[in-house]
C-alpha cells in the first residue's frame, strides 16, 4: 500500500529496507528507522486511540516519549504490551499493533457515548454520586473498573529474558543531544570514565531534526562525527535506546536499555529483551532537553492536532508529510522553522501567531517562502472530530480573554501548535533538586541540587544552540574536573550561527466562541485522561486548590505520559483562577521513573528458576532420590517425609514415627544452625545471652539453653557444647540461624568490646545426621568401633569426637525425640558418604528414614518445643512451664529484667500445656482456640489456641500443645474448641509430656 | 452543606457546574477553639468530624503544615481489612471496617469503599500455622473469615502462578476487605467536618505548645498562638516532633516507606492479595493500575524516599507470583514516612501533658483504621478518658510490657 | 539508595549496610534497682529526630562489624562515620542547631 504522506526523499529512514507491519489487522509499509507513529501517519492514519474517559478520538500529538494519545497494544499473545507510545516503538518487519479502550474499533466506539455525557461527567463526577443505594456500589465498580484501564496486560508468562548491569563511572551523561554530547566530548577527552544515556535510537536529540550548522557542517554530520570520536574512545559507554529512569540518593541512578525491542520477538532469548541498568555516578551532567507545550485551544485533541516540534521531526526525520493543508499555531519563534520547513516539503501553511506583531529574522523568512501569518490571531475551533477538515481562526482581544473578530475557516488537516517549551527536569527534581521559576520563558527551571550533578542545555533552560554546545562543554569539563580528570583538554568550543530567540505571548486558554465549558468544545489539559481547562476551574471552585488536590481531584499528569505535556500548563490556569504567580501555585513533585519501566527489566535474572534459590543439605540429592516430599523452611528445603508407594502423608508419618521409636530411624538435621565460639570470655557470654547458668559445663559436655531478647521474650533455642577449653558449639533454630548471630555479635561488638571472643558461622561446615531409636547404639557400634558408646563413658548431653564410617565427626548424645540419639557432624562435604554409610549399617536393624513432620510429632509426644510454634515473641520461659532454666543466682542476663514488669510478671498469662481430645482419633487443627463457653455463633470469648496437633502413633491417639490462659492452673479442666465447620470438640487440660513421662529413654 | 446526588450532578450539569459549592472552607484560625487536632490527614479530619457530630463539641480546628491529606493518606496502597489476631486489634479495626461500610453515605462522599475481598497468602508450613490461629481468633471474635484451598485460591485469582518457588498452600480470605479511594476519604471527612462548623486550616504549621504546671493551654503556628484546653496529635511521621515539642519521649521511629503503581490496564486482579513469605501484596485501583507496596526501609528518614533496593526486593516476588507483570510497566513510585511503634501497633493514649493527646505508631497499616481511630480518639478527647476500644493502645503498655505485639505473633522460627 | 563508608572497608553500596537505630544507648548495669518505666525506657524509647542523629550500621555484606555513624534524617546525608569506643566526632558548624540538641546528640561520651 502506498505511503501517500512520505516524502520523495528526505530523512533518516533506510529506503532501501522496506518494513511490513499491521495496524488494527490492516497491512502497511514503512521504512526501517521508522516509529510506528512515523509509518501510520506516513500511511495517512491520523485516527490512532481512544481518550481513557470520553473515549474522545486520537491522534499523534509527539514524536517522543511525552505521547499522552497514541497508545497502542503492541503484538499478541505471550508477548502483548499495553500502552506502547506509538510515537517510541520502532518499526519492526511484521509488528503488530491495535488501537486499545475501544470497542468495536476505533472509528466506532460504543465508549464514545461518555463523550455524549460528558457534561455530566465533570472532573471527580464520581465522588458526587454511584452512591444510592449502597448495596449497588460493586456493580457500579465493575462498571467503571471495566470501562477504566487503557490497554490489557497479558495472560501468560513472559517469554522474554532480562538482565541487570550494576556499573560505576567518573561522569554519567543524561540526554544525547547537542548539550549531551558536547559533555561528552569534553568528559570523554578527560579520560574520565564516561557513559552517555539517550531514549531514542540514535544519539543528537534535536540536531537530528535542526538544520543550523555547527563549525561549518550539517548538524548531522556533526553528530555523527561527534559519535565515531566517542566511540573511539575506550573511557566512553554509549547506550542509545536507554531511558535513565530514576535519580536516587547519593548519585545513584536506574536506566532501562531496550536492547531487542526494535527488533521485534527473538528466538535466542538468551539476548535479554532489556537491561536494567544501576549506575553510581560520581559526576552526573543531566542534558535531557525539553519538552514542548501545547497550546490549550478549544477541540485541541482532535486527531491531526500535533507539536509544532514533533512535526518538524516527522518532516525532516521521517521524511512524513502527514498533512497538505496545515496550520502552525504558536506564541514563539520555534514554531516557524516547522512552518518553512512544511512549506519547503510541499505543503500550504498558514501561520497562527498569538503575538501581536512578531518580528524576527525568522518571521521574515517565513513571510518570504510565502507562509500566510494570522497575526495576534488565534485558532479557536477545529471543524471534524475523527480527522480535522478545516481550522477555525479569530483575532484575540488585546488580553487575550476573547475575540476580537470574526471566526473565519482555512482548509487544513493538521494544526501544529508550540506553546513554549519546558525544560525536562524531572531528573534534577528526583535528584531532590529545587526548581525556580523563570518568568521570561514562563517554566521551571533548575535552581540548586545537593547531589553532584549539573544541568546543561534546554534542560537549563538554555534554549539557542550554541548556549547547549557551550553549556554541555563546560559541564562535561567540571563533571570530569570535580572526578578527578584534566579537562584543560576539553577541546575547542563550536562555533554556531543562529538567531536570538523572540519573545513569546502566553495565554494560558484560548477563548472560542463560547465561554469556557459552556459549549460542545472543550479545552484540553491532560489529553489522556480527559482533563480540561473547565476541570481546572472546576476544582478551584470546589476548593481544590493546592496543586497537589488539583492533581488528585482531576486527575490531570496522572496518566500513562505523568503530565509531560500538562502538567505547567494546568499550574498557569489555576495561578489565573486564583491570581496568584504560578510559583505560588507550586508544582507537584517528580517522581520516578521518568517514563514506565518494565518490571521484568526491574526483576533482572531473579526469576523463575534464580528466583530465591533454595538451599540444600549435603544430603538433599540422597532425599529427592528416596522419593522425599520437601516443606520450605526459610530459604532450606527439608525433607518432610518419605512416602512409599500409595502412602498419603498421615499414613507416611504414623509409619516413621512407629518405626523410630521402634527400632532406629534417621533424619537429616544439617539445617540446624551452628555458630563456633572461643575465646577466654566464651562463657561468660553464654551467661547473658542464654537465661541459665553455662559457668560450670565441661569440656565434652552440652546443655539446653534459651535466649531471650531485652523484652524478655523468648526468641531462640538449642543446644551449646563445650568443645574444649574456652571452645564451645552453639546450634540454633533453622530458621533463626542468622538471627542468634547477629543477636551475638552487636552485643560483643558495641557493649561488650572487652569480652574475647570470636563467633563463626559454621552451618555450611557440618553435615548432620541424627540417629534415634532403641536400636541407635547398635547402628552407631557398627559404624564407630573405635568410639566408647557405653552410657557411662558417653552419657547423655556429652559429645565426643571421633571417627564415623572412617570419617572425622563430632557425636553429640542429645536428644529432641526423647529416644537415644546420636547427632552425628562430619564436614559437610562427607554428608552423603556419611548418610549412605548409616543407612547402609542401620539397614540390618530396620532403620527408617524420618522427615521433619516425623520430628514435630516425636518431639511433641514428649513435650519439647519449637520456638515460633508453641511460642511467638510474646512468651516468657515462665509461660512454657521452664522455670528451671532460668537461673535465679545469676546476676544479670538478657532479658532478665523484663521478666518483672507488672505485666509480664502477671499471674494467669497464656501458658503451654497439654491437651487431649475427647475423641482420641480426632486431630484439632493447628490455630483452633478454647473458649469459656461456646455460643450458637460466634463472637465467643477465647481463653487459648492450639500451637502444635498430630495424631501420636506411640501414644495412640491424639495429643496437642496450647497456650492458654492461666494453664498452668488448669490441669484436668475441660473446655471446648470450636470450629468453623461447626464441630465441637471437648479437650483436657494435661501437662505436655505425652510419651515416657520418666524419660528414660533417651537417657538410656 | 449541599448535598452530592446524581440530582445535583444533572442540575448542575444545567449551569455548566458554576454552581458547585467549595468542599471546604479556608478560615483564617480563630484566637480559640475547644479542641484543637494537629494534622490534617485521614484520621486528624475523622477526630473532628466525630468531634462535632458525635461529641457536641464544634468548635474544633484542625490544623494542617501543608495540604490535607498529603501525608500518609495521599500515599498508601488503600487496602482495608480487620482480620488481625490479637483481639485489641481485632477490637478497633473491626470497629473501623463498620464505620467503613456506611462511610460513603454518612459523609455524602464517595470513598469508593470496595469490599473486593482480601486474601492472605500460605505458602508455608509456619504460614498455614499462622493463618490457621488467626483465621480462627478472626472468626471467633465474629469477623468474617474463610479458610481456601490452592485450587479456591487459583478460581479466584487465574493469574497468579500458585506453583512457584514457594507454592500456595492456602489461604486466609477476608471478603470484607478491600480497598478505598484514599483521597476521597480525606476530603470526604473534611467536607463533612467543614459543614459541621469545624474549621480546617492548612498551611499552618505548629511550632510549639503552651503548656504550663504539666496542661495544655495552647498551640503556637506559624498564624499566631491558638488557644486550647484540649489538644490532639494526628502527625504520623512527625509524632516525635511533636512530642519533643511538649517536652516527652515517644517509643516511635520514622522509616520510609515505598509505594508503585503500574500503568492502567484492563481489570486482571479482582481482590487484594498479599503475601508474607513472597513478600508482595497487590491490588488493581479502579483506575486501572496494579498497586504494590514495599517494605520499609530500616532506616529513620524524613525525606518521603526511599531507597531502589526496596523497590527491586518486590520485583522478583511480584514476577513469581503473577508471571503477566513482567511485561508491564511501573508507572510511577513514591514514597512516606511511617511511624513505627516496637510492636507495630499504635498507640492513642494520653501524655504526661494533661489535655495532650496522641494517635500515631500506625505504621504501615494506618488507613484501614481512619473511621475508627478518628471515631475512637474523638470520643476519648470529648471524654477525658480513652475510650474502651482504644484504651489498650495506651503508651504505658511500654512500661508494663502489655504490647499488642501482631508481628510477634507470626513471628518466624523453626 | 545509600552509599555508605565503612570506617574499616571504606565507601561501599547501601545495600551491603543494616541500620540499628539510636547509638550510644549503655546498657544499664543496674537494671534490679530500675522501675518498670526506667526499663521501658532503655528497651524502647528512641530518639527519632528530625534532623543529625546518632546511630548504628553493620557492614553485613562486608566485614561484618558494627559501627556508628552521624546522619541527617532529612537530607539523609551521612556526616561522619566511626568506630565503635572511638570518640564522637565533633558536628561541623552547619549542622548545629541548638533546638535539636535535646533530640540529636547523645548526651554522653559512652559507646555502644
Amino acid at each position: 500500500m502506498a505511503q501517500k504522506n512520505r516524502l520523495p526523499d528526505g530523512g533518516r529512514i533506510d529506503r532501501t529496507k522496506p518494513v511490513r507491519f499491521q495496524f488494527n489487522g490492516k497491512r502497511y509499509d514503512g521504512f526501517s528507522g521508522d516509529t510506528l507513529a512515523a509509518a501510520l501517519l506516513a500511511n495517512g492514519v491520523s485516527l490512532v486511540g481512544r481518550s481513557f474517559k470520553y473515549h474522545r478520538p486520537r491522534g499523534i500529538m509527539t514524536a517522543g516519549s511525552e505521547e499522552p494519545n497514541a497508545l497502542v497494544q503492541l503484538g499478541t499473545g505471550a508477548r502483548t504490551e499495553p500502552n506502547i507510545r506509538a510515537t517510541q516503538a520502532e518499526l519492526f518487519d511484521g509488528l503488530s499493533a491495535d488501537s486499545q479502550n475501544c470497542w468495536p474499533s476505533v472509528g466506532f466506539d460504543i465508549g464514545a457515548i461518555n463523550s455524549v455525557m460528558s457534561k455530566y461527567l465533570p472532573a471527580g463526577f464520581y465522588y458526587k454520586t454511584f452512591m444510592w443505594p449502597a448495596s449497588l456500589w460493586m456493580t457500579y465498580e465493575h462498571v467503571i473498573r471495566n470501562a477504566a484501564g487503557l490497554g490489557k496486560g497479558p495472560t501468560e508468562s513472559d517469554p522474554d529474558r532480562y538482565a541487570q548491569h550494576h556499573t560505576a563511572c567518573d561522569v554519567l551523561i543524561v540526554g544525547g543531544g547537542p548539550s549531551g554530547l558536547a559533555a561528552a566530548l569534553a568528559a570523554g577527552r578527560s579520560g574520565a570514565r564516561t557513559i552517555l544515556v539517550d531514549e531514542q535510537s540514535e544519539f543528537g536529540g534535536w540536531l537530528l531534526t535542526d538544520d543550523t550548522e555547527i563549525d561549518g557542517m550539517a548538524p548531522t554530520d556533526w553528530v555523527a562525527n561527534t559519535v565515531k570520536e566517542l566511540a573511539g574512545l575506550d573511557n566512553v559507554t554509549l547506550l542509545p535506546r536507554t531511558t535513565v529512569s530514576a535519580y536516587f540518593d547519593h548519585n545513584f541512578l536506574t536506566a532501562a536499555q531496550r536492547v531487542t525491542d526494535h527488533l521485534g520477538p527473538q528466538e535466542n532469548t538468551k539476548t535479554p529483551r532489556q537491561r536494567f541498568w544501576k549506575i553510581r555516578a560520581k559526576q552526573v551532567v543531566l542534558a535531557q532537553g525539553s519538552l514542548e507545550r501545547p497550546i490549550v485551544f478549544a477541540d485541541n485533541d482532535r486527531p491531526g492536532v500535533m507539536l509544532a516540534g514533533a512535526l518538524r521531526t516527522y518532516i525532516n526525520r521521517y521524511g512524513v508529510l502527514p498533512g497538505r493543508e496545515i496550520v502552525v499555531f504558536t506564541n514563539n519563534d520555534s514554531a516557524y522553522r516547522t512552518a518553512i520547513d512544511a512549506k519547503n516539503a510541499g505543503a500550504v501553511v498558514h501561520l497562527v501567531d498569538l503575538r501581536p506583531d512578531p518580528d524576527n529574522p525568522v518571521v521574515h523568512q517565513a513571510r518570504q517562502a510565502g507562509i500566510q501569518i494570522h497575526e495576534g490571531s488565534a485558532v479557536v475551533g477545529i471543524k471534524g472530530a475523527k480527522s480535522i477538515h478545516g481550522v477555525e481562526i479569530a483575532p484575540l482581544s488585546e488580553d487575550g480573554k476573547s475575540l476580537a473578530g470574526p471566526t473565519f475557516v482555512v482548509s487544513a488537516s493538521l494544526v501544529a501548535m508550540s506553546s513554549g517549551w519546558n525544560p525536562s527536569v524531572h531528573l534534577f527534581s528526583q535528584s531532590r533538586g529545587k526548581l525556580r521559576f523563570d518568568d521570561a520563558l514562563t517554566t521551571f527551571v533548575p535552581d540548586h541540587t545537593p547531589q553532584k550533578t549539573r544541568s546543561a542545555g534546554a534542560c537549563n533552560g538554555t534554549f539557542t544552540l550554541a548556549g547547549c554546545l557551550a553549556e554541555g562543554m563546560e559541564a562535561g569539563a567540571a563533571a570530569a574536573k570535580d572526578a578527578g580528570f584534566d579537562s584543560a583538554i576539553a577541546g575547542p568550543s563550536h562555533v554556531v550561527k543562529e538567531d536570538a530567540p523572540g519573545s513569546m505571548r502566553q495565554v494560558w486558554t484560548v477563548p472560542t466562541v463560547h465561554p469556557l465549558g459552556k459549549g460542545t468544545r472543550k479545552h484540553f489539559l491532560d489529553h489522556q485522561n480527559d482533563v480540561t481547562a473547565a476541570d481546572v476551574h472546576l476544582a478551584a471552585r470546589e476548593g481544590y486548590l493546592s496543586v497537589e488536590h488539583l492533581k488528585r481531584y482531576t486527575t490531570t499528569g496522572m496518566g500513562t505520559d505523568q503530565g509531560k505535556t500538562s502538567n505547567v500548563n494546568a499550574l498557569a490556569i489555576m495561578s489565573e483562577i486564583r491570581s496568584a504567580s504560578i510559583p505560588e501555585v507550586g508544582t507537584t513533585t517528580f517522581r520516578p521513573p521518568y517514563t514506565p519501566t518494565t518490571y521484568g527489566a526491574m526483576a533482572g535474572q531473579g526469576v523463575q528458576e534464580l528466583f530465591e534459590q533454595y538451599r540444600g543439605t549435603a544430603m538433599h540429592d540422597w532425599h529427592v532420590n528416596n522419593g522425599a516430599v520437601f516443606e520450605d523452611v526459610g530459604d532450606w528445603k527439608r525433607a518432610r517425609y518419605y512416602p512409599k508407594p500409595g502412602e498419603d502423608m498421615d499414613e507416611a508419618v504414623r509409619r516413621e514415627c512407629k518405626q523410630a521409636r521402634e527400632t532406629v530411624g534417621i533424619m537429616d538435621a544439617s539445617t540446624l544452625g551452628k555458630i563456633d565460639i572461643q575465646g577466654p570470655d566464651a562463657a561468660k557470654l553464654l551467661n547473658m545471652v542464654y537465661t541459665n547458668a553455662w559457668s560450670a559445663l565441661k569440656p565434652g559436655r552440652a546443655r539446653y539453653g534459651l535466649m531471650l531478647n531485652e523484652h524478655g521474650m523468648v526468641f531462640d533455642d538449642g543446644v551449646t557444647t563445650c568443645i574444649g577449653e574456652n571452645h564451645y558449639h552453639m546450634t540454633t533454630t533453622t530458621g533463626g540461624a542468622a538471627r542468634v548471630l547477629n543477636w551475638l555479635e552487636e552485643w560483643l561488638q558495641t557493649e561488650w568490646p572487652d569480652m574475647e571472643v570470636y563467633c563463626t558461622s559454621v552451618t555450611e561446615e557440618w553435615a548432620v545426621a541424627t540417629l534415634s531409636g532403641p536400636k541407635a547404639r547398635e547402628v552407631m557400634e557398627a559404624v564407630a568401633p573405635k568410639m566408647a558408646l557405653d552410657p557411662q563413658t558417653f552419657p547423655f548431653m556429652a559429645m565426643q569426637e571421633g571417627e564415623v564410617a572412617g570419617l572425622p565427626a563430632r557425636v553429640f548424645r542429645i536428644s529432641f525425640t526423647g529416644d537415644l540419639s546420636y547427632e552425628i557432624n562430619v564436614p559437610a562435604r562427607y554428608g552423603m558418604a556419611l548418610w549412605e554409610a548409616l543407612m547402609e549399617a542401620g539397614r540390618p536393624h530396620g532403620i527408617v528414614p524420618y522427615g521433619t513432620e516425623t520430628m514435630h510429632v516425636l518431639r511433641a509426644e514428649k513435650g519439647f518445643i519449637i520456638v515460633g510454634q508453641d511460642s511467638d515473641g510474646t512468651v516468657t520461659p515462665y509461660d512454657l512451664d521452664m522455670d528451671w532454666i532460668v537461673s535465679k543466682k545469676k546476676d544479670d542476663f538478657l532479658g532478665k529484667r523484663s521478666l518483672t514488669r507488672t505485666d509480664t510478671a502477671r499471674p494467669g498469662r497464656k501458658q503451654l500445656v497439654g491437651l487431649l481430645t475427647e475423641d482420641p482419633n480426632f486431630v484439632l487443627p493447628e490455630g483452633a482456640h478454647l473458649v469459656k463457653e461456646v455460643k450458637p455463633k460466634p463472637p465467643m470469648d477465647t481463653i487459648g489456641h492450639v500451637t502444635s496437633s498430630y495424631f501420636s502413633p506411640n501414644a495412640g491417639r491424639s495429643i496437642a500443645l496450647a497456650l492458654v490462659k492461666d494453664g498452668l492452673n488448669l490441669k484436668g479442666s475441660s473446655f471446648q474448641v470450636p470450629l468453623m465447620s461447626g464441630h465441637v470438640e471437648t479437650v483436657t487440660i494435661t501437662d505436655t509430656i505425652f510419651f515416657d513421662k520418666e524419660g528414660e529413654r533417651a537417657r538410656g | 452543606m449541599s448535598k452530592y446526588s446524581i440530582f445535583s450532578l444533572i442540575r448542575n450539569a444545567g449551569s455548566y457546574h458554576e454552581n458547585w459549592q467549595r468542599a471546604w472552607r479556608s478560615p483564617d484560625p480563630q484566637p480559640e477553639y475547644e479542641v484543637v487536632i494537629i494534622g490534617g490527614g485521614g484520621h486528624g479530619l475523622a477526630t473532628a468530624y466525630y468531634l462535632a457530630k458525635e461529641c457536641g463539641i464544634r468548635r474544633v480546628a484542625v490544623i494542617e503544615k501543608g495540604w490535607l491529606g498529603g501525608g500518609n493518606t495521599g500515599r498508601n496502597t488503600t487496602i482495608v481489612r480487620s482480620n488481625y489476631l490479637l483481639d485489641e486489634s481485632a477490637g478497633i479495626y473491626e470497629h473501623s471496617v463498620k464505620l467503613w461500610e456506611g462511610l460513603s453515605q454518612e459523609l455524602n462522599f464517595n470513598v469508593m469503599f470496595s469490599q473486593r475481598g482480601l486474601l492472605h497468602l500460605a505458602h508455608n508450613v509456619h504460614d498455614m500455622q499462622e493463618i490457621g490461629r488467626r483465621g480462627n481468633a478472626i472468626w471467633l471474635n465474629g469477623i468474617d473469615s474463610e479458610f481456601l484451598t490452592p485450587e479456591q485460591v487459583k478460581e479466584m485469582v487465574p493469574l497468579m502462578n500458585i506453583n512457584g518457588r514457594y507454592p500456595v498452600l492456602g489461604a486466609l480470605l477476608q471478603r470484607r476487605g478491600g480497598t478505598a479511594r484514599h483521597d476521597a476519604v480525606a476530603w470526604g471527612y473534611a467536607r463533612a467536618a467543614d459543614a459541621l462548623g469545624v474549621d480546617i486550616i492548612q498551611n499552618c504549621e505548629v511550632t510549639g505548645f503552651d503548656i504550663k504546671n504539666g496542661v495544655v493551654q495552647g498551640v503556637r503556628t506559624t498564624r499566631g498562638d491558638i488557644k486550647a484546653k484540649r489538644v490532639g496529635v494526628v502527625t504520623a511521621g512527625h509524632s516525635t516532633v511533636m512530642a519533643d515539642m511538649a517536652g516527652f519521649r515517644m517509643p516511635l521511629e520514622s522509616l520510609p516507606l515505598q509505594a508503585m503503581v503500574s500503568e492502567p490496564i484492563k481489570p486482571c486482579i479482582d481482590t487484594v492479595i498479599m503475601s508474607n513469605a513472597v513478600h508482595v501484596y497487590v491490588s488493581q485501583s479502579d483506575k486501572g493500575e496494579l498497586v504494590v507496596g514495599a517494605g520499609t526501609d530500616a532506616y529513620i528518614s524524613y525525606a518521603q524516599r526511599g531507597g531502589f533496593d526496596m523497590m527491586e526486593h518486590i520485583m522478583g516476588p511480584l514476577v513469581e507470583l503473577f508471571p503477566f507483570t513482567s511485561r508491564l510497566r511501573m508507572l510511577r513510585q513514591w514514597g512516606g514516612i511511617v511511624d513505627v511503634t516496637v510492636d507495630r501497633s499504635p498507640i492513642l493514649s494520653k501524655t504526661p501533658v494533661e489535655g495532650l493527646y496522641f494517635n500515631c505508631g500506625w505504621g504501615t497499616g494506618g488507613f484501614k483504621c481512619t473511621p475508627g481511630s478518628g471515631h475512637v480518639f474523638a470520643h476519648s478527647i470529648a471524654n477525658g478518658e480513652m475510650h474502651p476500644i482504644a484504651a489498650p493502645f495506651s503508651i504505658d503498655r511500654f512500661n508494663t510490657g502489655a504490647l499488642i505485639d501482631e508481628a510477634a505473633a507470626a513471628a518466624v522460627a523453626h | 539508595m545509600l552509599q555508605i563508608t565503612c570506617p574499616w572497608c571504606g565507601e561501599r553500596e547501601g545495600i551491603e549496610f543494616h541500620c540499628h537505630g539510636e547509638a550510644h544507648i549503655a546498657r544499664p548495669e543496674n537494671s534490679a534497682e530500675m522501675s518498670d518505666a526506667e526499663w521501658g525506657d532503655y528497651v524502647f524509647f528512641r530518639k527519632n529526630p528530625k534532623g543529625v542523629h546518632y546511630e548504628r550500621w553493620t557492614h553485613d555484606a562486608g566485614c561484618r562489624r558494627w559501627f556508628n555513624a552521624i546522619r541527617h534524617t532529612v537530607s539523609d546525608e551521612f556526616i561522619a562515620v566511626y568506630k565503635p569506643g572511638e570518640a564522637i566526632p565533633e558536628l561541623p558548624e552547619k549542622y548545629r542547631d541548638p533546638a535539636s540538641n535535646r533530640t540529636g546528640a547523645p548526651q554522653s561520651k559512652e559507646t555502644k
